[in-house]
């Protein structure tokens, strides 16, 4: 099976993050859209280490078993949760992820999938918060790079504070067509790229 | 020795036994109807298997009662009984007497003299200690607050038996005063020292041999025992366990006292001692055994050819007999201020007529206390009263209690209806409170087993659901609800306690997941072996914490002197799974002591050698970053 569809078929791993999750709105059912899919892991980083143990090997032999890497969390403070802090500066070594032996992430597909209070608006020069969303995920796009890696627009889900249950539910069902058209290649990356955020317009990037 | 007819005979009663308890307890009526049922089936009205010789057995069997006394003594620590005295002596004291006296007017109306009406009445205001309790403890009610009050007025009734010997005589209306026969039970058999010494010595003697059994259960019977125990020869522990209580029924019949009541006393004795345990387990069997024999016994003498020639008459007794007793509880449990789940179950577990009844209207027949025509019937009421005991219970638990039960206990306390709690926690010590303690923080409702009589009685007041008693018997954790819980928590202080209701934990409810306590790294292999999910050293967090603290304190950044712990705590923990695994062949042979100074070298060894998860902190080491900028900036 894998063998026939190895071209088109990528493995995905979703590095999930929400220190509260019952307390999540949004996230809490995108993940579950996420879970139980054939060809994509979630991960749940609090979950497996809730003192921040983390366990620096596992976690690598799990990037290396994927080829498209997500940081799934909110949008804490313009970064990310502390966890995937911690989970970057230890699991992404010297001489492994990166420097002149560091190869091992080498043409993995990075990006990140982001859910925010503020609207869209907000996040413009001249806006309240003064930057781009792609501009305050540099760090990322920048770690991506130093590690060899193909960065993709984020999944963003904006202004979740005025959101009803039925807004969750549709980002919650592109969320899971876009871990699908990822997993089976079916992801235009070129028109991709020209996107501030992947489900800007998802129909348009999508191909059969 | 016995021919082939005391083989016969046995294999009938066990045979009855073994089809009849099984199909009983299939149909959900319990061991103690199976066994009656049995009864009645090989009895002279069923297939006429058995004869007159069932009374024999029935006074053999009556032994079952002074063992089960026994072990209900060795669960009752001396300062808990003396906290029920309260119940005893009221209690039982005010069934017994108003019972009594609710009866003697009955009779009375019914044209007895007075003296046969009180007679009859003090008999039959005695109930059934064998069925009650056989009964209760099946359904894993004995620990509550109806269970234990029941066995108060039991134990007062067991009391009382000794001083209505000596009164039955003096209501003789006809017929010669018999002579003080001997109590119940073994008390047919020989004669008794205190006949014929003056009433003083009576006395003496009486409380001389109460004085010793307690003196020599605590300082004479602990070195036997141990003594015994170094042998290793397990049958012989058995056959000091059976000599002990079959010798103290002897010496308190021959003294005059219930053989039941010093056996009682003796359990009693023996609650704080070490082979508290063993000598249950020893006993039990034979306990389960007699009291089958006993109940098959009685199925077997009800005299269903008087019943059938009167049947209004004997219906209409036993009925009268139920209700007045079963009124008499029921108002002196309201008198108690006891709870309306509770005090049901004490007014029926309670209203039939006991074994105390056959010999003590035997006696009262053959002594020309009371007329043939009089204790003929009355026998046989209170044998059909008997197996009406578990029937009205089992009504109580299907039909009552789901209806009316519950809506006080929820009046009070909505979670205290926790059948379903999703966790129980054996031992809520000083390790198991911590537990529950932070799962009620939460919001999540456990289900406590615990010895500790105080810690029950603590907790009960917090409202929590706790049972009291010796968790590792498989009822009790069934009790508990182990069929609907998910965790099971081992926090006992005794870790061959913990170990042993592991394996039966395992074997009895393999859906539950088990975590448990265990003293030290001997004990958590031994946990693992026998398929404990989870399992905690209950010194090895403090020791580490500490072991951080004098990091820091030696001037380790704390952060470090943290992180430090964590990897050993990471190796420490895998090195368990694995050494438990390792050392099983080895085992055998070599001793507890040479065998932990083996683990130890053996971890020690391998902290030597620097393993992978040294390697998990590398990320904030900038030494190999450092090395090849250096490089780079050399060309």
């Amino acid at each position: 099976m894998r063998m026939e569809n190895k071209a088109k078929s990528y493995r995905i791993l979703i590095i999930f993050a929400h220190p509260a999750i019952r307390k999540s709105r949004v996230n809490r059912v995108m993940i579950r859209a996420a879970q139980n899919l054939p060809g994509v892991t979630v991960h749940d980083l609090y979950e497996a280490y809730p003192d921040f143990d983390i366990d620096v090997s596992r976690e690598q032999e799990l990037l290396l078993d994927h080829d498209i890497i997500l940081l799934h969390h909110p949008f804490y403070w313009y970064s990310t949760p502390s966890i995937i802090k911690e989970w970057e500066d230890l699991v992404l070594t010297h001489g492994w992820a990166y420097g002149q032996a560091g190869r091992a992430l080498r043409g993995k597909r990075l990006l990140s999938v982001i859910t925010t209070g503020g609207r869209e608006e907000a996040y413009q020069k001249g806006g309240h918060n003064r930057f781009t969303i792609r501009e305050l995920l540099a760090p990322i796009e920048q770690t991506a790079y130093l590690c060899g890696m193909e960065y993709l627009p984020p999944f963003v889900v904006h202004g979740t504070h005025s959101f009803r249950p039925d807004d969750v539910e549709r980002h919650a069902s592109d969320y899971r067509r876009l871990l699908l058209a990822l997993r089976d290649g079916r992801v235009d990356l070129q028109a991709a790229q020209l996107h501030p955020r992947l489900n800007a317009d998802l129909d348009s990037i999508l191909t059969s | 020795m016995y021919g082939e007819g005391f083989f016969f005979q046995a294999f009938i009663y066990l045979a009855a036994a073994v089809i009849s308890v099984p199909i009983a307890k299939r149909l959900g009526l319990g061991s103690v109807l199976g066994y009656l049922i049995a009864g009645v089936a090989i009895g002279p009205f069923g297939l006429q298997l058995v004869g007159e010789e069932g009374e024999d057995v029935m006074h053999f069997a009556e032994f079952g009662v002074v063992m089960m006394l026994f072990l209900i003594g060795l669960e009752l620590q001396p300062s808990r009984l003396w906290r029920l005295r309260g119940p005893i002596i009221g209690m039982g004291g005010l069934q017994l007497g108003l019972t009594a006296a609710l009866i003697m007017a009955a009779g009375g109306a019914l044209g007895l003299p007075w003296q046969s009406a009180l007679a009859v009445g003090l008999v039959l205001a005695l109930s059934s200690t064998a069925i009650v309790l056989q009964t209760l403890s099946e359904k894993g009610l004995l620990k509550t607050d109806g269970g234990q009050s029941s066995f108060a007025v039991l134990l007062f009734q067991d009391i009382a038996v000794i001083p209505l010997l000596a009164l039955l005589p003096l209501l003789a209306v006809h017929g010669a005063f018999g002579s003080a026969a001997a109590p119940a039970g073994m008390g047919e058999h020989g004669s008794t020292w205190i006949e014929g010494l003056p009433g003083w010595a009576q006395t003496l003697l009486v409380l001389g041999s109460v004085v010793g059994l307690i003196l020599g259960g605590r300082f004479l019977i602990r070195p036997l025992f141990r003594a015994i125990a170094q042998t290793r020869l397990r049958e012989l522990f058995t056959a000091a366990a059976l000599l002990l209580v079959i010798g103290i029924a002897l010496l308190m019949t021959r003294v005059g006292l219930s053989p039941a009541l010093g056996t009682f006393l003796a359990g009693v004795v023996l609650a704080d001692s070490e082979y508290r345990h063993e000598l249950e387990a020893d006993i039990d069997p034979f306990k389960g055994l007699l009291l089958g024999l006993f109940f098959i016994a009685v199925g077997a003498s009800i005299d269903f050819r008087l019943v059938s020639s009167e049947p209004v008459l004997i219906g209409g007794l036993v009925c009268a007999l139920i209700i007045i007793k079963f009124g008499v509880l029921f108002v002196l449990g309201k008198f108690f201020k006891m709870g309306f789940d509770q005090n049901l179950l004490l007014a029926l577990s309670l209203a039939q007529g006991g074994e105390f009844a056959f010999v003590l209207f035997t006696f009262a027949y053959t002594d020309g206390i009371l007329p043939k025509e009089i204790t003929g019937p009355l026998i046989a009421v209170v044998a059909i009263s008997m197996p009406l005991t578990p029937l009205l219970m089992l009504l109580n638990e299907k039909l009552i209690q789901p209806r009316f039960g519950t809506r006080q206990n929820l009046e009070r306390e909505p979670d205290a209806i926790d059948e379903e709690n999703p966790v129980i926690i054996a031992g809520f010590g000083r390790f198991g409170n911590i537990v529950g303690r932070l799962l009620r923080a939460n919001g999540v409702r456990a289900t406590v087993l615990d010895f500790d009589s105080d810690n029950v009685e603590m907790l009960r007041k917090l409202g929590m659901k706790v049972f009291y008693g010796d968790a590792t018997r498989h009822e009790l954790l069934r009790a508990a609800g182990a069929e609907k819980a998910k965790l099971l928590i081992l926090a006992l202080d005794d870790p061959e306690k913990n170990l042993e209701m592991l394996q039966i934990a395992r074997k009895h409810f393999p859906h539950l997941t088990i975590l448990a306590r265990a003293n030290g790294r001997s004990d958590a292999y031994e946990l693992i072996e026998a398929g404990v999910n989870f399992v905690y050293r209950e010194t090895f967090d403090a020791s580490l914490r500490l072991g951080i603290e004098v990091l820091r304190l030696l001037g380790f950044p704390s952060y470090q002197a943290y992180r430090a712990s964590k990897t050993f705590r990471h190796h420490d923990e895998h090195a368990l799974r694995e050494l438990a695994t390792m050392r099983h062949d080895r085992k055998a042979y070599i001793s507890h002591a040479r065998e932990r100074i083996r683990d130890l070298e053996e971890i020690l060894q391998e902290e030597m050698q620097p393993g992978t998860d040294l390697k998990r902190d590398l990320g904030w080491d900038t030494t190999s970053l450092r090395e090849e900028f250096a490089s780079r900036h050399r060309k």
